[in-house]
């Protein structure tokens, strides 16, 4: 077994025990910590397959700012767990059943059907250094320059409504 | 060596628990955080497939894909501050009606 497949099997462990905790820890506070300590993992990966612009957006964007925004509206809103309901009991039992069905169903397709597309070797040297940003930085800005800009549009628009979703209008009721 | 194939289950199951937490939990952000773990068990899929094909095309999909999450979560987390001020629960079970 080869070094880096030692790591990934670790780092998928990793990765799907804090899944798991997320979903069934009852404090809104821990699902979103172990959230966070998922996204780590997951640009632990992105660097063992040799994109480490990737890495590093997925550490800022996502363990940085959209984490900390989750964080922020859970202490805003109130960390308690919600009462129980027992609005439809069978739907639990239910979904959990069809989720195991999806999970063998999506494994076998991939597995079996999908052509193979080949192994990932270790990433080079080069993969992980200046040269590999540089022939990124020119695809993006050669190649998917519309879409970078349109992206700008849509992050704007993104803030505005935010903004006027959750601001009160000025003179009383909104 | 990784065989590309490990990647893709683990994303498979990745999306799975999303999907499970989706159906299961009735806290509001919880199902925001399990569509988040969503975008991202497809993001590691798509990664995978690029770095084994040798392409930079899938990571700059990515670099979009995590672009566009942003933008939803600001959205999202608003829209949810707001059923909060007037229903004073994020439990989805509450939420049945379109009036504010």
């Amino acid at each position: 077994m080869t070094l880096d497949l030692a790591l990934f099997l670790v780092l998928a462990l990793v990765a799907i025990a804090t899944a798991l905790g997320m979903l069934l820890s009852r404090n809104a506070i821990y699902s979103a910590l172990f959230l966070v300590l998922n996204f780590v993992t997951v640009a632990v990966f992105y660097l063992l397959l040799g994109a480490p612009f990737i890495a590093m957006s997925q550490i800022t964007v996502y363990a940085g700012a959209i984490m900390v925004l989750f964080l922020f509206v859970i202490m805003l809103l109130g960390a308690d767990a919600l009462p129980k309901t027992d609005v439809l009991p069978w739907q639990k039992p239910l979904a959990i059943a069809l989720a195991v069905v999806l999970a063998a169903e999506s494994t076998f397709l991939l597995v079996t059907k999908a052509r193979p597309v080949g192994d990932i070797l270790a990433p080079a040297d080069a993969a992980n250094s200046m040269e590999n940003l540089r022939q990124m930085g020119l695809v993006l800005f050669n190649q998917y320059l519309l879409p970078f800009e349109v992206t700008s549009i849509l992050l704007l628009v993104a803030m505005v409504g935010a903004i006027t979703l959750t601001k009160k209008e000025k003179g009383g009721q909104k | 060596m990784v065989p590309v194939d490990y990647y893709i289950i683990l994303s498979a199951i990745l999306f799975t628990i999303g999907v499970t937490g989706v159906l299961i939990r009735r806290n509001a952000l919880i199902i925001f955080m399990s569509i988040e773990l969503m975008l991202n068990s497809s993001n590691l899929a798509i990664v995978a497939f690029s770095s084994a094909i040798k392409s930079f095309s899938g990571q700059i999909f990515v670099f979009f894909v995590i672009a566009v999450a942003a933008a939803e979560v600001a959205v999202g987390l608003a829209l949810i501050v707001e059923i909060f001020k007037s229903k004073h629960s994020i439990d989805v079970d509450q939420i049945s009606s379109l009036k504010g």
